[in-house]
């Protein structure tokens, strides 16, 4: 392939183009190759009658999906699978290893420590998140003027996101000067030192995440809206107290949004990085206390290029989210209620008669 | 608890008329103590916000002697002009644009082609092929982004902003998902009579679908914008000379490069956050009614 680019290169830069633009033309023939190769195709396979219109009209429509599926996406998948069994430092070729890579994971203590780090956080951040959003979104949903006027406040910290955020709360954690120290100082308690002690840094960023919960208040919000209200008047005709009604009409039927939070929100903390990259550059995180797994990952791959070793731990990292994810769904038929699992029991039982 | 006492009895005997004052509306009390939580949740929220701003405005000496107030003391506006010509802003500033105002509008259009293609061409194959684009959602980009890493590399793109503006041309499965829900909810009869009027299917899309896709197409720009205003994964990896860093990047490195001069430091996090504020108040009222994930009219 990098053969293919090479030569292109070297064709181009004899039309005198510019060096900085020659990867990309050498990139945008060969895909001009590709996709009219395909076109060709089907345009043949219409002729011929083998396919309809449509047809053809379909896959030359989903045909940059598929292309970019197989560049970016699947190819890679495969590749990446079959580099996990590898050692490869890019500069000399490629060894096989068989699992020697996952069996050094295992035995990594750094690996160890990334887990622990990246599963605290998932398990500390996501529920933590999931009861304030829904709590605040419960609390926002009332017709009073100037209620948006809060949405908006509570929604602007989620613009500030991942390096500017990070930065942000470096200062407001910041032991001597920081936000959270001033606040507590005044109340008469003497802070810990978040960012840097080993045991506080953690906590820190979790409290960070709270931050930006403004995100899944919205969706929250949405939910709460979608209920229906004579849900609400039949159970105040039944004379049900304000608990029962938020236990028994609110939560199950805003529950596959908290399904589809708490889902989204378990894979999301598990890939964290941008946090604990930042403050570990920046002096924070002593003691591999942010030592979150992608990063590890990503020293590995991009500072120590130990590519075969950084694909079985990216592997690694996919069979534990999927494993989060399954266990999840698995306990989700316990509390999410779908309003389309009703109708159709009546169907069924009706039909029976 | 006096809410319940209250309204029952009342429930009971006139049936007829529901409570018009609905259970979760609560009763005054209950709605001011859900306010006085709400103001106080919100000082607590938006304080940080204001203090990185009134950070920015002091002096270095000031950030001790200012504290935790959100008054700025001294209103040293020249930090924000200081702060910007301390490092190459501009350049970042003009990496950060072009690696993201290129993916928004590559993202747009080809997410919508093919979202199109999956509402409205019927072809054999098309459950199966959408199911494969709602399964790459739950992939972690981490388990391709070494490949991705080689590819580049092989394609002489390192050091360059064409790794993070490449695959945008290619749709984004997110988006692509976004656009079929939405095209589903509009009128099958749009496509018979623009076949009637003897339109290919190009110009279906691109004539009648694509006019009318006015809120999910601000909807995807405004989150492309955001997710991409911000990356910092993908920089990170593909970007290490000066040249080509974006504002994330930049940013992420402002203390090894400037010391710790924190007002500077906050008057650019301003600076880098605005973009993503503006673009917010401006695009508000599009964001919640364009995303809709059911498929019904």
């Amino acid at each position: 392939m990098s053969e293919i680019v090479k030569g292109l290169e070297s064709l181009l830069a004899g039309f005198h183009l510019d060096v900085a633009l020659q990867p990309i033309v050498a990139f945008v023939i060969m895909m001009a190759v590709v996709f009219g190769l395909l076109g060709a195709a089907m345009w043949l396979a219409v002729r011929r009658r083998w396919i309809g219109r449509a047809t053809a009209a379909f896959w030359l429509f989903v045909s940059p999906w598929i292309v970019g599926f197989l560049l970016f996406t699947g190819g890679p998948m495969v590749y990446s699978l079959v580099l996990s069994f590898t050692h490869w430092d890019l500069l000399s070729p490629a060894r096989f290893a068989g699992l020697a890579n996952y069996r050094q994971a295992l035995h990594d203590p750094d690996v160890g420590q990334a887990v622990k780090v990246t599963l605290l956080y998932a398990v500390l951040s996501v529920p933590a998140q999931t009861v304030l959003s829904l709590a605040v979104a419960l609390l926002m949903n009332v017709k009073v003027s100037g209620i948006h006027v809060f949405r908006t406040i509570w929604y602007l910290p989620s613009l500030v996101s991942g390096v500017a955020q990070t930065v942000l709360f470096i200062w407001v954690f910041n032991p001597e000067h920081g936000l959270v120290n001033g606040v507590l100082r005044l109340l008469g308690v003497e802070g810990p030192k978040w960012l840097f002690d080993p045991d506080w840094a953690l906590p820190a960023v979790v409290i960070m995440s709270l931050w930006t919960v403004g995100g899944n208040m919205i969706i929250y919000l949405a939910g709460l809206q979608d209920i229906p209200s004579e849900l609400y008047e039949a159970a105040a005709l039944d004379g049900a107290g304000r608990l029962r009604v938020l236990w028994n009409i609110t939560i199950p039927q805003i529950s596959p949004v908290i399904f589809f939070n708490v889902v989204t929100g378990l894979i999301y903390a598990m890939q964290t990085f941008t946090q604990g990259y930042v403050i570990t550059q920046n002096g924070g995180g002593p003691s591999n206390s942010l030592l979150f797994y992608v990063v590890y990952l990503y020293q590995n791959a991009f500072k120590f290029f130990q590519m075969g070793y950084a694909s079985a731990l990216a592997w690694i990292l996919f069979l534990m989210i999927m494993v989060l994810t399954a266990v999840v769904f698995r306990g989700s038929s316990f509390w999410v209620y779908y309003e389309s699992q009703r109708p159709q029991e009546g169907r069924r039982r009706v039909r029976a008669k | 608890m006096s809410a319940p006492s209250k309204t029952m009895p009342r429930a009971r005997t006139g049936r007829t008329a529901p409570d018009r004052r609905s259970r979760h509306e609560g009763t005054p009390a209950a709605r001011y103590t859900a306010l006085a939580v709400l103001v106080v949740g919100s000082v607590v929220f938006v304080y940080p916000f204001l203090w990185m701003i009134a950070t920015a405005l002091r002096t270095p000496e000031g950030v001790s002697s200012g504290g935790i107030a959100l008054w700025p003391v001294q209103w040293r506006w020249s930090n924000f002009s200081s702060g910007l010509d301390s490092f190459p802003f501009w350049r970042y500033f003009r990496n950060s644009l072009l690696s993201t105002l290129v993916p928004v509008v590559a993202v747009v259009y080809s997410s919508s082609l093919v979202g199109f293609a999956f509402a409205r061409i019927r072809a054999r194959g098309s459950h199966v092929l959408f199911g494969i684009v709602l399964a790459t959602l739950l992939l972690p980009q981490e388990v391709t982004i070494v490949p991705q890493f080689i590819l580049f590399k092989n394609l002489d793109m390192m050091n360059t902003l064409w790794p993070i503006i490449v695959p945008t041309f290619f749709g984004s499965a997110f988006f692509i998902f976004l656009f079929r829900q939405f095209y589903l909810r509009l009128p099958e009869s749009l496509t018979d009579a623009a076949i009637l009027d003897g339109a290919g299917w190009f110009r279906i899309w691109w004539s009648v679908y694509l006019p009318l896709s006015r809120p999910v197409l601000i909807a995807t720009a405004v989150l492309q914008f955001m997710s991409y205003w911000n990356n910092f994964f993908q920089a990170a990896i593909y970007i290490t000379d000066d040249k080509w860093k974006t504002l994330p990047l930049a940013l992420a490195g402002f203390q090894s490069v400037n010391g710790t001069n924190t007002p500077l430091l906050m008057a650019t996090t301003v600076v880098v956050t605005l973009p993503c504020v503006l673009i917010f108040f401006l695009a508000q009222r599009h964001i919640i009614g364009g995303i809709s994930f059911s498929g019904n009219k």
